[in-house]
């Protein structure tokens, strides 16, 4: 008896009936239109992977920061997400996109006046993939913060983010601005994304202070344990998962076959070296191998190798990510000693992996990096890149936050700090019924 | 033989923890409870429905001790739980007939250590 297949049978119709899916004139599609769809197909689906990498950013910062104060992390992500949604429509797309000048763009705000089609895609594409981006930018923020600011502020800084900031290293990057025409190269955004959000959240955790109690009077710290680690192990793997959209995505182009296998191959070396060297380095370092640590190594290394996924092997790909291991590590520890208190490690693993990510690029690419023959010129165009964004990304949100403090207030009030944000900002618990052990 | 129950605020409790390793009284259980005094409670909207939460979390301490040790160990836990708003907490010194070691069996005095 022969076994019906559904596949077989598909096939079969599709070959003796001709082409049954038409265009919108009614003919059969031709191949610019075939192209396009890929394309837009491909585009699309990234995008929608990254999308839910918001899930993920939400579920690892629940995780590592206390019950009393989950909801607000929570309503702080989804708030990210809407808030970049609205702003890079409004404002932040014509600034990155917009034809203007080497800065900044002055078109296409609102999206009006702006092309049918953008990089192969159709522009509504091309602007959705983008604002997935803007969005996970905008987010990082908020772990570095957490537990501590005050919402209302913290919406003020998200539409800022992504309707400025961001957009203006977008623009010197991908926008065709200054960066762009030194030779700058960024392939997903170790530096547009990750330095920027990075960056951010380091000025927003210096001019916020540290939470109650992390910190002791003679300089030592305390532990401050993150109410659900599966929830955040949970959270790792969807950034994992989302990230599959994030680098290969960046291609815009779902035709060239070979590229977008790179990426990803690249993409999921990196970050599993970075896992593997993290748990190694903490379980040699600190006794025992700590799964927080893991996860902040794998996104270490899904950070580092942004930037350069397009343009390095494989095997570089796993160096990048061995080296970004003690730079999250180390980094974790060092802002302790400097008393800035950065709940979920954000700073760590997005603004100095995504450093070193844009500098890899410099030392591995295929053909002009400084270990591959190429010389030092594209190195020193990375780092002189990557240094002109700290500075700017630093010193802007240094002053915005420190704005905010004077004008609106930035933290919550004592009290409500020991009370939890979920009471304080939001007059809601996350775990009604629940019985949680409250200690500080 | 006393058994002195503390009822405190939770984020008072490593305070309080320090406070009494500093008077050299290192046993003692500690509770989640829930509970109501003078302190009055807050308001929660859920949905659009407004409800108000009077059952406060705090946290009860239970140390066994010598009557040597009755007034160092009030002192401590005060000196560590003390905000002087409402809603501090109480402590219940309360007579206790037996201790008793389960590891050796040992009795009293010794059972408490």
């Amino acid at each position: 008896m022969i076994r019906f297949s559904p596949l077989a049978t598909a096939v079969a119709l599709l070959l003796t009936a001709g082409p049954q899916v038409l265009n919108a004139a009614g003919d059969a599609p031709s191949l610019a239109e075939l192209t396009r769809g890929l394309n837009t197909v491909w585009v699309l689906i990234a995008a929608f992977l990254v999308f839910f990498m918001q899930a993920g950013f939400g579920m690892l910062e629940a995780g590592f920061t206390r019950a009393k104060n989950a909801a607000n992390i929570l309503m702080k992500n989804m708030m990210d997400f809407s808030m970049a949604s609205l702003a890079y429509w409004m404002v932040g797309f014509g600034l990155m996109y917009g034809a203007g000048n080497g800065l900044f763009g002055t078109s296409q705000f609102f999206l009006i006046g702006a092309p049918a089609e953008t990089a192969g895609v159709p522009t509504l594409a091309f602007w959705f993939f983008q604002a997935v981006f803007t969005a996970a930018a905008a987010t990082i923020v908020a772990g570095a913060m957490a537990e501590r600011t005050k919402f209302s502020t913290y919406m003020i800084y998200s539409f800022i983010i992504s309707a400025l900031i961001y957009p203006l290293v977008g623009h010197w990057i991908w926008g065709g601005g200054w960066l762009s025409e030194l030779g700058f190269q960024d392939f997903a955004g170790s530096t547009v994304v990750h330095t920027v959000g990075g960056f951010a959240s380091l000025a927003g955790a210096m001019v916020i202070g540290p939470r109650l109690g992390k910190y002791n009077p003679d300089g030592s710290a305390n532990v401050i344990p993150g109410h659900n680690i599966p929830l955040a192990a949970l959270g790792c793997l969807i950034l994992w998962f989302g990230w599959f959209g994030f680098n290969p995505g960046s291609s815009l182009s779902g035709l060239d076959a070979h590229l977008i296998a790179k990426v990803a191959v690249n993409t999921n070396l990196a970050a599993a070296a970075g896992c593997v060297a993290t748990t190694m380095l903490v379980w040699w370092r600190y006794g025992k191998p700590d799964l927080s640590m893991s996860i902040n190594g794998a996104l270490a290394g899904l950070v580092a190798i942004t930037a350069p996924c397009a343009v390095v092997s494989p095997q570089a790909s796993i160096i990048i990510g061995l080296i970004a291991a003690p730079v999250v590590t180390f980094g974790v520890t060092a802002l302790d000693r400097f008393h800035i208190d950065d709940p979920v490690g954000a700073f760590p693993v997005h603004g100095m992996c995504g450093v070193w990510g844009t500098v890899a690029l410099g030392l591995f690419h295929g053909s002009e990096g400084l270990l591959t023959g190429g010389g030092g010129k594209l190195l020193g165009v990375q780092a002189l890149g990557s240094l002109s964004v700290v500075t700017f990304t630093l010193g802007s949100m240094w002053i915005i936050f420190k704005l905010l403090s004077a004008t609106v207030g930035l933290r919550v009030s004592e009290q409500e700090e020991i009370r939890g944000l979920d009471i304080g900002e939001h007059g809601m618990e996350s775990y009604a019924g629940f019985q949680i052990f409250l200690t500080d | 033989m006393k058994l002195i129950i503390a009822l405190i605020q939770p984020e008072k409790l490593p305070d309080v923890k320090k406070a009494l390793f500093d008077h050299d009284v290192h046993k003692m259980t500690v509770s989640n409870v829930i509970g109501c005094g003078q302190q009055k409670g807050f308001t929660e909207t859920y949905r659009g429905i407004i409800h108000q939460v009077n059952l406060l979390k705090k946290v009860r301490l239970e140390i066994a001790v010598n009557e040597a040790f009755v007034d160092a160990t009030v002192e401590a836990i005060i000196s560590g739980a003390r905000t002087g708003n409402i809603g501090d907490g109480k402590i219940f010194v309360v007579p206790m007939e037996r201790c008793i070691r389960i590891r050796t069996g040992e009795e009293g005095h010794d059972a408490i250590g």
